[in-house]
């Protein structure tokens, strides 16, 4: 189980509206309500719009999901659509062994 | 009818293949213009053979040279590491990033920071690649190197469709794009890269032969355009990349009718008009060890410097110092030269490097120095880096550079005392127009040098041995003695030379002591023939009486004869009629 105390900053890079856009955007927002209820931050960034901004997150792939906070920075792509990797990917959930 | 007649020579029409050029020495003459303008280039090769180094070196020359900004995208390293990994070869990539002609951007591909659920493909990098291009203008884009995504992501498929998608957007985009690629074991590359990219493909490779490596270059595919097949070695040294296209198939180049003196006027004698040997032309001294070929080259060198003319020495055998420190013992002041910037020594041992890099090597040198006569001292070293038919191709291509540019070359070469004198170890007796040889001639417990013409195109030539000598002021040749015992040098020769002088001495004597002689003789003789003459005078005298007399006597004797006749007559008629005596008389 996350702690309480930690707050989550979620940064979700995408490329125009598209439907896996969408799709990431939505599996997101339902995993956090699900397991971070109130201490998640998600920003949606849109290349299309801030091209300039790939650079920095080291953004290939689209859509990527970056965790900021707690560290340490991860990055999963892809629709979001497995729950169980978006999970330990964000360290809500330890990786079976 | 008119296809068949496509020159080789790369005319520019619109419908051709437009190409962008590398500015890489040598490359843009194999791939006659450059890359494929606004099309992606494969570079693979494998690690350490200089992809990432042409790549950049095509950007930077794109920017500085040709106006044509460039991105290079980074898999492998940090654009900072890029900067200091080319700074030492006088690229400042930070310097240009400020200036907005080029720009890098490192993209970082970690597995373990990455997680993949689902569905995904790379916008990402096609809008960094985008805004990269945009913000630069650029036209030139290198992928360094693409591959490194397969280690990052574990989906092939999309992977690889999305590669596809790349090099065909960089086509619409119109940026001329070089793609590295690390070798494979059965493919170009490791991922099959050469499978999406059809329009030109770049090999390097790196081969080490006799613990001496060598760079090569060869451009597997260049569709739409003809393109030199062969491997061409190339050389990555503080200019960057070089490589030479180096076999030239034609034979065509000009001639010069202009004489350059050898240094050693009596050599020059014993060539047509006297004057020494063709500009342009190749002059090959060989001989056994210690025959002074060094020094015959040297006083070539010393010629060619006081003439004022550029001059280039590659030693093989002996460094700089060495070689003015020896032929000063000679009367040649190398060291002036070498201040004066006319004459320049490259010494390094043949196993440095391979053989072609030492041809890249010689032609860099050449274009930097630009001299009018380079010395090979000595090509026979050569062939212990190479095989004898290595060295003479080798050799074949640098004469035919050389004779392009009309530089006078003089190659040195050690023979063995046992192999035959018509053919040096190099074989390139019959590539050199001028071919000099020098022997060791051991008679009489001494050894001296006999030096004769082996050939010299288009000039007569003595066919003569001379003895060679090296003096304190220099090299002379000398007439040998060609007497009963053979031919006579060194200490028999001047032996014989004495004995001349004497022969001389004791002929003039004998000259003078002849004449008073034939004087005398010739007075006696003269006296004999004037009492002769007086005999003959008194004897003429004689037998002119005695004819004078006869011929009185017979007057005389005819005279009588007609009296008597006369009287007979007379002394008749008057007895027969006395009365017609009247009349008659």
């Amino acid at each position: 189980m996350a702690k309480a105390s930690k707050k989550y900053e979620l940064r979700l890079y995408i490329a125009g509206n598209t439907p896996r856009s969408v799709t990431a955007l939505n599996n997101l927002k339902r995993y956090c309500e699900e397991h971070l209820k109130g201490i998640y931050e998600i920003e949606v960034i849109d290349l299309l719009v801030n091209p300039q901004l790939a650079e920095g997150d080291q953004i290939l792939a689209i859509p990527t999901l970056v965790k900021k906070v707690p560290e340490p920075v991860r990055k999963i792509i892809g629709d979001l659509s497995n729950e169980e990797k978006v999970l330990v990917g964000l360290d809500i959930r330890p990786a079976r062994q | 009818m008119a296809k068949s007649k496509r020159s080789l020579q790369p005319v520019l029409t619109d419908k051709q293949l437009k190409k962008s050029p590398t500015g890489i020495t040598g490359l843009d003459e194999i791939t006659h213009g450059g890359l494929p303008q606004g099309r992606p280039t494969l570079i693979c090769g494998g690690p350490g053979s200089g992809k990432t180094l042409l790549g950049i070196e095509f950007i930077v020359n794109g920017a500085l040279k040709f106006k044509e900004p460039g991105v290079i995208v980074a898999f492998e390293e940090k654009s900072d590491e890029l900067a200091t990994n080319v700074a030492s070869l006088g690229f400042d990539l930070s310097k240009l990033q400020r200036d907005k002609k080029i720009k890098i951007d490192y993209v970082h591909v970690d597995k373990t920071e990455i997680e993949e659920t689902g569905e995904y493909d790379l916008s990402g990098l096609f809008i960094r690649l985008e805004h990269a291009i945009t913000s630069i203008g650029a036209k030139r884009v290198v992928l360094d190197t693409i591959e490194n995504l397969f280690g990052g992501l574990s989906n092939d498929g999309i992977l690889r469709s999305e590669i596809r998608r790349l090099f065909q957007w960089l086509k619409d985009k119109g940026v001329t794009t070089i793609i590295t690629g690390e070798r494979g074991i059965n493919t170009l590359t490791r991922q099959g890269l050469e499978e999406y990219v059809s329009d030109c493909v770049i090999l390097l490779e790196h081969r080490v032969r006799n613990q001496v490596s060598t760079r090569l270059l060869r451009v597997v595919k260049y569709r739409g355009t003809v393109h030199g097949t062969n491997e061409y070695p190339f050389l990555i040294d503080e200019d960057g990349i070089s490589v030479l296209p180096i076999t030239s198939l034609e034979l065509k180049y000009p001639v010069s009718r202009d004489k350059i003196a050898s240094g050693i006027p009596s050599l020059d004698q014993m060539l047509d008009e006297g004057r020494g040997f063709f500009r342009g032309s190749s002059i090959l001294i060989s001989g056994t060890a210690g025959t002074g070929k060094t020094s015959i080259a040297a006083s070539f060198a010393n010629a060619a410097c006081l003439r004022k003319e550029r001059c280039l020495f590659f030693a093989f055998e002996e460094s700089p110092q060495q070689i003015v420190r020896n032929m000063r013992s000679i009367g040649m002041n190398l060291e002036a030269h070498v201040e004066n910037g006319l004459l320049q020594f490259h010494s390094s041992r043949p196993t440095v490097h391979g053989l072609e890099m030492h041809l890249v090597e010689i032609h860099k040198k050449i274009q930097q120095f630009n001299p009018r006569v380079i010395i090979l001292d000595p090509i026979t070293n050569l062939v212990t880096i190479g095989t004898v038919s290595e060295v003479k191709a080798m050799l074949i291509r640098l004469i035919d550079f050389l004779q392009r540019k009309q530089i006078t070359v003089l190659f040195t070469a050690l023979t063995l005392n046992s192999s035959v004198t018509e053919q040096t170890d190099e074989g390139v007796s019959s590539l050199v127009d001028s071919w000099i040889t020098v022997r060791d001639l051991e008679s009489n417990g001494e050894r001296n040098r006999g030096l004769y013409i082996m050939k010299s195109r288009g000039m007569k030539h003595s066919n003569q041995v001379r003895e060679f000598i090296i003096t304190r002021k220099g090299l002379e040749l000398v007439d040998v003695y060609l007497g009963p015992n053979g031919i006579l040098i060194g200490s028999a020769r001047e032996a014989q030379q004495l004995e001349e002088v004497t022969g001389q001495a004791l002929k003039s004597h004998g000259h003078t002591r002849r004449d008073r002689e034939i004087q005398r003789k010739k007075t006696v003789l003269e006296a004999k023939i004037a009492s002769l003459q007086e005999e003959f005078e008194s004897l003429k005298d004689e037998l002119y009486r005695t004819q004078q007399e006869e011929q009185l006597r017979q007057e005389i004797l005819e005279k009588n004869r007609m009296e008597l006749v006369k009287k007979r007559y007379l002394n008749e008629n008057a007895s027969k009629s006395g009365k017609g005596n009247g009349k008659s008389k």
